[in-house]
């Protein structure tokens, strides 16, 4: 995995000869309940610059594809212009959705400007690894950003994602300072970032972030990722009642747990 | 029927252990029906009816009550009554005492009311005063009673297009019970159901399957505004009802009738459809020339339901089965080089239209005695079937397990349902996720309805009821009857050699007891 890149020029991806406008985009669902508020059209970006034990979408972590053709802004925006009516919004994850900033922006600009598209609401859906001037671009097309967050002691991060999180914890409060965070995600792995203390660590940082935050455990999960996850526990349902248990007592009020 | 073969029947009716008394009083009064001969028809319709072309739905051989009976409980609150002798109600327990009182008088097919009135608007006049939990404390009570004391899938409550407090009450009533009775419908209309409503109703519907929603305008634009939805779908004119429901089996009419789809549209569909009419007519001549229910009964007498409000229904059913096989015959080939199917190709949906837009057009010119409140004819309807169907798909629905994805699917049934103003069901079915993310099923909602969807109804995997046609059963009394089921087989097995010897004994074969037992 290269080094994160923060700003792109519209439409291109670092390191690849995608043109202006276009992006690698590596597919599309026309109906989620699970991607942000309502029904929401989802776009998965190719490419993410973390290498994550507990990916549970391995296959859109390689930057450059070699078999994969750009796509441009407005067949993606054809895409949901058609399904608009039956939509409440967006969401652009990945991958890492903001590797391709320059193309979300594109993106969201021309759905604010259609008139059949224009009542969608647009989210992120990020890792949170880029630097403030991304949120900066963004923020004027982007109603929202949902925030994953791995876990927050640093040298276990590295150990989860092959990277710091510092620049993950400077977005939370960049998104926060923007009313931009619409909700944190927390996956956890038993054994690995579910201790006690780790998490009301979490949850006290995330509400000193933003003392109204809104904060969704995703239980790890199995399928779908790579043999190197083979190890890892899925959380049991006394553990993912141990952990709605522990956030609420350490103040979390807006707390989604998996059924 | 001969004599002996009705005494046999009655016989084993009372012996049968698996009916309640109720059920049994009614199996009965079947059978005394039953030993009449039906209303005339021509020899043709009886054989449709033989071949299971055209089908009564098992109605009885007399029609002796209108089939879906909706009185107009706002006129009988206001103006109390002399049958019932009761007062106007003054308050909300006496409204719902009221009601509970009236239930068991209102006349079905079914033997229960299938229409118990649109509740919220109802009740609403009755709130004033009366704090949430009281108010709600009252509807748990009523819920329940008409749960217990109406034990049928059938029974059918209304509720919206307006937002207030009885129908939050009863949404969030149904939800915490979890009852299969009454079933339910929120009418909606953009204009006028807020989002908030809707989300809530979907929170129920996510939790019961219920209510089912239908496009308030849409309704109003064909039925006027004093209009119900009762039983499973059926959308009737308030204050009347309909007279019986017949159904034409297009997938059989297709199977019958040689050629093609030109073929098909330009002689056989006609016969069958004058067949079905013929059959409805007869019916519907019985029930107000000879049994003349609607010069003594209470509901009439007392204006709460009108004649001239009647209709008659024309159900189809079998839609899919009949393209599929019109379009084998036409030999039209489908995009994945096999023939063309309905829920898939635009050829199918195309052909589907031609259908159903012909029978349309043909019921709508032919007349039916006492049928003003439709304009002299029936009123089609997608008819959603009946447990004992097998092979053919209910009204004009996607084969189960066949259907498209979602806004796919919306927009392939969409156009079908503006040709069944008496009610149409499609059925979706969405991941458990929505009960956490109930915004997702009202924007899918709001879309339908834009599409030009009548009817919308939603199941979420998982939730512990089953859909049969259009009513709920609960998961768990399917189980407790698979168990009793068991029980009995295994009972029967127990009790084997003292059968056996009884038998030998006797000298006769005692019925129940299977084979191999039997013989050791």
């Amino acid at each position: 995995m290269g080094e994160p890149v923060a700003d792109l020029p519209a439409g291109a991806v670092a390191g690849s000869s995608t043109p202006a406008g276009s992006g690698l985009v590596a597919g599309t669902a026309p109906f989620s309940a699970v991607d942000g508020p309502g029904n929401r059209y989802v776009v998965f970006l190719q490419g993410c610059q973390w290498d994550c034990l507990a990916c549970h979408n391995p296959c859109a972590i390689p930057r450059t594809p070699p078999a994969m053709r750009p796509t441009p802004v407005g067949e993606v925006v054809a895409g949901i212009r058609d399904a608009a009516r039956f939509l409440t919004g967006v969401t652009v994850t990945g991958g890492e959705a903001t590797l391709q900033a320059g193309f979300v922006q594109a993106l969201f600009a021309e759905l604010a400007e259609d008139p059949r598209t224009a009542r969608l609401t647009r989210f992120v859906d990020s890792n949170g690894d880029c630097d403030p001037p991304v949120w900066e671009r963004l923020a004027p097309v982007t109603d929202g950003v949902m925030l994953d967050l791995k876990c927050l002691d640093d040298e276990l991060h590295v150990v989860l994602t092959g990277y710091s999180n510092a620049r993950v914890l400077a977005s939370a409060r960049e998104l926060a300072a923007r009313g931009l965070l619409y909700e944190v995600r927390l996956l956890l792995v038993p054994g690995l970032n579910d201790g006690e203390g780790e998490l009301v660590r979490t949850a006290r940082w995330l509400l000193s972030v933003d003392p109204a935050v809104r904060v969704r455990v995703n239980a790890f999960r199995r399928q779908g990722t790579r043999p190197c996850a083979r190890d890892l526990l899925e959380p049991t349902a006394d553990d993912l009642a141990r952990y709605r248990h522990v956030l609420c007592s350490a103040g979390l009020r807006r707390l989604t747990t998996p059924r | 029927m001969q004599m002996a073969e009705l005494q046999a029947r009655v016989r084993s009716c009372i012996g049968d252990a698996t009916l309640t008394y109720r059920q049994r009083v009614q199996r009965l009064a079947a059978l005394a029906e039953n030993a009449l001969e039906p209303p005339p028809v021509s020899a043709e319709c009886e054989l449709a009816q033989a071949k299971g072309v055209v089908h009564d739905l098992g109605e009885g051989n007399a029609p002796h009550r209108p089939r879906y009976v909706l009185p107009d409980y706002a006129r009988a609150l206001a103006q109390g009554s002399k049958h019932l002798e009761l007062a106007s109600p003054r308050d909300l327990d006496e409204a719902l005492a009221f009601l509970l009182a009236m239930y068991p008088s209102v006349p079905s097919i079914t033997g229960y009311p299938v229409y118990l009135g649109d509740l919220d608007t109802l009740l609403e006049p009755f709130t004033a005063g009366l704090g949430d939990d009281e108010l709600t404390r009252r509807l748990r009570l009523f819920w329940r009673t008409v749960d217990r004391q109406l034990p049928d899938a059938f029974v059918h409550a209304d509720l919206g297009p307006r937002d207030g407090r009885v129908v939050r009450a009863i949404l969030q009533v149904d939800r915490e019970l979890r009852q299969v009775v009454p079933n339910l419908t929120l009418r909606v209309d953009p204009q006028i159901t807020p989002d908030d409503l809707v989300r809530a109703a979907v929170r129920t519907a996510c939790a019961d399957g219920k209510p089912h929603f239908v496009n308030h305008p849409m309704m109003v634009a064909d039925l006027g505004p004093r209009y119900g939805v009762v039983s499973c779908y059926d959308a009737l004119p308030l204050g009347g009802g309909a007279h019986t429901l017949v159904r034409l089996n297009l997938a059989e009419s297709v199977r019958r009738a040689e050629g093609g789809s030109r073929e098909y549209l330009s002689t056989a569909l006609a016969r069958d459809v004058a067949l079905t009419a013929e059959l409805i007519a007869s019916r519907v001549r019985f029930l107000v020339e000879e049994a003349r229910f609607y010069e003594h009964d209470w509901l009439v007498c007392e204006g709460l339901v009108r004649p001239d409000r009647f209709t008659a229904m024309f159900g189809v059913f079998g839609v899919a089965e009949a393209v599929n096989d019109l379009l084998a015959r036409d030999g039209v080939v489908g995009a994945d080089g096999g023939p063309a199917s309905y829920g898939r190709d635009q050829a199918a949906s195309d052909v589907a239209q031609t259908v159903l837009a012909e029978v349309a057009r043909l019921v709508a010119r032919t007349p039916i005695p006492h049928c003003e409140a439709t304009g002299g004819h029936a009123l089609l309807h997608a008819q959603s079937g009946i447990d004992t169907d097998v092979d053919v798909t209910a009204g004009a629905r996607v084969p189960p397990g066949r259907e498209p994805a979602l806004y796919e699917h919306i927009r392939m049934v969409a156009p079908n349902h503006r040709y069944f103003p008496a009610g149409v069901s499609d059925v979706f079915r969405f991941e458990p996720a929505v009960e956490a993310n109930p915004d997702a099923v009202v924007a899918v909602l709001r879309g339908a309805f834009e599409e030009g969807m009548r009817d919308f109804t939603f199941d979420v995997t998982g939730n512990g009821f089953t859909r049969v046609t259009g009513y709920l059963v609960r998961d768990r009394d399917v189980a407790a009857l698979r168990q009793a089921a068991a029980a009995h087989v295994a009972a029967i097995r127990r009790a084997a050699p003292t059968e056996k010897e009884a038998v030998r004994a006797a000298g006769r074969v005692v019925k129940g007891v299977p084979a191999a037992d039997a013989d050791g």
